[in-house]
């Protein structure tokens, strides 16, 4: 099924989210939207499946003029969508999540039978390994995401959107959801992906749109270089690469031994890890996400009063202290959440500057504000970190992400500290802004302060890591050197410890695919089992198995290779 | 290759001790070994089993306080010992042993206040009765609860449907002299309170549980002015409510004790059993159920598959009028025959407190309220016996329970993760 879009503009009030897009997605093709956060993707994937009216423009499916009041119109006609965040009913199974809105009943009681068997169909033809009766709150992210797509492919759908999918998964889960819509593809279906995620949109699609502030720029070929699509997306020149020297270490440390965290259901949070960074080092901690990082983190800032072990900073003990006392022995902490944990949207920008020094000498005398001081320090944070705003006096939350994540940071580099940890610092921030974070994160190693980085970006691992820790399951599985391969990460951010990874990684994909759907309880064991040995017969002749072999391996020459070919160039 | 073996389950979990459970059983029991034990009156209680039983009779129950209270008192340190060694090796306590420690502090606690009342004779059909028909706005209420959070609504109006609801019955029955058109105003009354509710909450995105207080506070005085200006003015024409029917099942109501509690009852009872098993059938069973559910869960989720969430929510909210209004018909038609300023007394609270305690289940609600009953039933038997325990002190005895049935016993309990957030489109 064909998908056009002819000067669709979205309008909100005064602020135009969509500016007369075009665009075509071809029937059995992959057709990327390339864009950066708040370019204006998401808003124009919400009016394709009818959850906004276009203010302008109109909407074609095979050459057909329509219009969608809502969601269920955009399923009629054959639209699809799979959700950044999942749409899915946490407590609800797998098979009462796919019949909402369409249920089947006999004699007014629910009857999924009919929802069961196609699940099953729908399963087994794409090898999704999903159980109808498996509660969906208990199935991994990347199980969840297969859900979702039944729940369209259920529908009849032609066209599916992907938006941002590839968000929550491990890199091993990406390919796997790479191989699927590549399988999709040859089934004839129209695939509009959405992503910033560059590597993916290069792998995958036939058709790149870049759109910029609400506009389409320009379209590019899958064969363009990640910097040429980054510059596209971006409107300028950019620099993927953070320039660094070796790390210069010195006798600074910060040294974590044994730190455990035990949830109230007895699910180690945190399992005995330990790891020391070095002054003038960055530490760059990769995993899953909720993989134990975000409770590592606020372990050092002294927010879970229940964590055992040690962690000491020049000798001196952090555990057991008061986050105030923490931040006050010099380290400096970003939160991975700035709109929750790191800033009070409605204070203004100034104040929010001041969030932990506010009771200090310099902002305070007495009991009261010193307004001129925090004034002129506004006034240089501003200017140091190139915060756009109006006025300091505007409330953070006026600002884009990008800006906001900058008052984080400037906060808390406004200190002399002796350890900075950053959870997620460039989450949901512009290119622009990526860049100018990652240099000050960089300078502050430079100072020669130990550099605590956490990131479910492998790309920002890379970009920063001067070694990279990988957590699972709150355990450190190992602590790697910077070039190593993704593959070798990915496989360790789903349990195995480096040397495992190393020796694992010519494994046939579906059997570990089985395997593991097996031990999460997704299949019997049977069943895996059976796969695993039909799997080496099977693929020799089945075409679709043995092209979503292909992709994956396509996967393998293309991977962070990019970076380092650029970095290369440049250095060159 | 990359794909590997990710996110498997089977991880090994900490040893979590959790004290509170064994610490709440020591407590109860060393409170029982002075109270029921030490301090046993020495008196034989009987228990009437007998009554509303026509062709034969069965004996009488009874026990030496002392003898029942020094069993009550060994079984509850038993297993509160029991309690601490599970606990000891990381495990839970059984829960058929979590119910017997209750069965004997509830009932060894029963045996010693009857034993220390003047009179130790008390028919069982009459507590239990009496405790039925006092649960009944409660579970009408509570139901009416469900509807709304199941969906996403916040209902802290149960109060007000309930008092409306017994207003309206009131005066609709005293008007037309039928409790049957009684009943029926008592539901539009319901209505008429829910229309407040959803049309500010989920139309004008007003805080849920503001709308909530306010319209509770609202309707006590609307109803308080109605009553003192019009109903008072000529009560025997607007505020003699005739009563609803009470029947017998026949066969059933001769099933000794619990026949004559539950098959002997007003009308409204019998309408209240066919409403909890219809309300427990349609939210698991139904089309309306599931989806229901999933707008209090994730009513985006629910919106993207072409559900209308805003509507369902208001249509619950209405049908949760009907439900809590009924219960409110309880005040005038089955209880006592006439208006009262604010004569529900707060039991659309407890009908809440009773919703939480039940998990947001049909039958958990239905259970809580049953207790909250039992006890308000227990505070009228006691004071009737005489007992030696100030009435007032009595009197706070529904109110302990609730609080220590949502605060304590509880525990973490999740209910719909949409509920009291309002759902605005995009």
């Amino acid at each position: 099924m064909k998908l056009e879009l002819r000067e669709v503009t979205k309008r909100f009030g005064d602020f135009t989210a969509n500016d007369s897009i075009d665009l075509v997605v071809r029937p059995g093709t992959v057709h990327c939207l390339l864009g950066e956060n708040g370019a204006g993707k998401s808003t124009l994937m919400n009016v394709i499946y009818g959850l906004y009216q276009p203010t302008e423009g109109q909407i074609f499916v095979d050459d057909q003029p329509v219009k969608f009041n809502g969601p269920s119109d955009a399923m009629a006609a054959g639209i699809g969508m799979v959700h950044q965040h999942f749409m899915l009913v946490p407590v609800f199974t797998v098979a009462e999540n796919i019949a909402l809105g369409s249920e089947k009943t006999s004699g007014g009681v629910l009857n999924l039978e009919e929802t069961r068997v196609k699940i099953r169909e729908i399963s087994d033809r794409y090898g999704f390994h999903v159980d109808p009766d498996a509660v969906v709150e208990d199935l991994p992210v990347g199980v969840q995401q297969r859900v979702e797509i039944i729940k369209a492919l259920v529908r009849d759908a032609e066209v599916l959107i992907l938006d941002e999918p590839t968000a929550v998964l491990t890199p091993a889960e990406t390919d796997q959801l790479l191989g699927i819509m590549d399988q999709l593809r040859k089934d004839g279906k129209s695939l509009l992906f959405i992503s910033h995620k560059l590597r993916e949109v290069r792998q995958i699609s036939d058709d790149i749109t870049v759109i910029r502030r609400g506009r389409v720029v320009g379209s590019a070929d899958p064969s363009a270089s990640t910097n040429e699509l980054a510059s596209l997306m971006v409107g300028k020149a950019v620099q993927l690469t953070v320039d660094k020297d070796e790390p210069r270490l010195n006798s600074n440390a910060f040294e974590v031994e044994n730190l455990s965290l035990v949830a109230s259901n007895g699910v180690h949070l945190l399992k005995n890890v330990s790891f020391t960074v070095n002054g003038g080092e960055i530490l760059a901690v990769a995993g899953v996400q909720g993989n134990g990082q975000t409770e590592l983190a606020e372990s050092i800032i002294g927010l879970h009063p229940k964590a055992t072990g040690s962690m000491r900073l020049n000798g001196e003990e952090l555990l057991g202290r008061s986050t105030k006392q923490v931040l006050h022995s010099g380290v400096g902490f970003v939160p991975e959440d700035r709109s929750k944990d790191g800033l009070v949207g409605s204070f203004s920008i100034a104040e929010n500057l001041i969030l932990d020094l506010f009771d200090t000498k310099s902002f305070a005398s007495g009991g009261s504000l010193k307004r001129a001081a925090i004034s002129a320090n506004a006034d240089r944070a501003g200017s140091e970190f190139d915060i756009r705003m109006g006025s300091q006096e505007d409330a953070a939350s006026t600002l884009s992400g990008g800006n906001q994540q900058k008052i984080v940071v400037a906060r808390e580099l406004s200190r002399d500290l002796k350890l900075f940890v950053a959870s997620q610092p460039t989450r949901g921030v512009d290119v622009g802004s990526i860049e100018f974070i990652h240099k000050r994160i960089v300078a502050e190693r430079d100072k020669g302060v130990p550099v605590l980085i956490v990131s479910t970006e492998l790309d920002e691992i890379y970009a920063l890591a001067d070694r990279i820790a990988v957590f699972f399951h709150g355990e450190l599985m190992g602590i790697a050197s910077k070039d190593t391969p993704r593959s070798v990460l990915g496989q360790m951010m789903a349990g195995a410890s480096y040397e495992e990874a190393v020796a694992n990684q010519h494994e046939d994909p579906e059997v570990l695919l089985a395997k593991q759907d097996a031990a999460e309880g997704v299949v019997s064991e049977q069943h895996a089992q059976s796969i695993i040995e039909s799997s080496s017969a099977q693929t020799a002749t089945d075409q679709a198995s043995t092209s979503y072999r292909g992709s994956v391996a396509a996967a393998q020459d293309l991977p962070w290779a990019d970076n380092t070919d650029a970095s290369k160039g440049e250095k060159a | 290759m990359s794909v590997a073996l990710d996110t498997s389950r089977t991880e090994e979990t900490a040893v979590v001790r959790r004290w509170k459970n064994p610490i709440i059983y020591a407590v109860l029991a060393a409170l029982s070994f002075f109270l029921i034990g030490l301090n046993a009156p020495d008196k034989t209680v009987v228990f009437r089993l007998s009554d509303g039983l026509k062709n034969f009779s069965i004996p009488d129950l009874s026990l030496n306080a002392g003898v029942y209270g020094w069993i009550s008192v060994v079984a509850m340190v038993a297993i509160a010992a029991f309690a601490f060694i599970t606990m000891n090796k990381g495990r839970e306590i059984p829960r058929g042993l979590q119910g017997l420690f209750w069965f004997f502090f509830i009932t060894g606690m029963l045996v010693w206040v009857i034993g220390a009342a003047r009179s130790s004779e008390l028919s069982l059909v009459t507590l239990l009765t009496g405790a039925l028909t006092l649960s009944i706005p409660m579970i009408f209420g509570s139901f009416g609860g469900l509807l709304c959070e199941r969906s996403g609504i916040v209902n802290i109006a149960i109060e007000a449907q309930l008092l409306l609801g017994a207003f309206t019955a009131a005066l609709a029955a005293s008007m037309t002299g039928s409790p049957w058109v009684g009943l029926l105003a008592a539901m539009i009354g319901g209505v008429l309170v829910s229309l407040i509710l959803a049309v500010f909450a989920i139309k004008y995105l007003v805080d849920q549980t503001i709308v909530g207080v306010v319209v509770n506070v609202l309707v006590a005085g609307l109803t308080g002015f109605l009553y003192s200006r019009v109903l008072q003015a000529d009560p025997a024409h607007l505020n003699s409510a005739p009563k609803l029917p009470t029947f017998e099942i026949p066969v059933l109501s001769q099933i000794p004790v619990i026949g004559p509690v539950l098959f002997n009852q007003s009308v409204l009872v019998y309408i209240m059993y066919i409403t909890v098993a219809l309300i427990w059938f349609a939210l698991n069973k139904t089309r309306w159920g599931l989806r229901t559910r999933a707008v209090g869960e994730h009513p985006k989720a629910a919106d993207t598959l072409g559900i209308n969430v805003n509507r369902l929510r208001f249509t619950n909210v209405l049908l949760a009028g009907v439900v809590a209004g009924m219960g409110g018909a309880f005040f005038t038609l089955v209880s006592v025959s006439s208006f009262n300023a604010n004569m529900t007394a707060g039991q659309g609270y407890i009908a809440l407190a009773a919703l939480i305690f039940g998990r947001w289940k049909p039958f958990g609600a239905l259970f809580a309220s049953l207790l909250f009953g039992f006890t308000l039933q227990l505070n009228f038997v006691l004071s009737l016996l005489g007992t030696s325990v100030p009435t007032e002190l009595l009197a706070m005895l529904p109110y302990l329970v609730t609080i220590f049935a949502v605060a304590g016993l509880v525990g973490v309990s999740r209910g719909p993760a949409a509920s009291g957030k309002p759902y605005i489109k995009g």
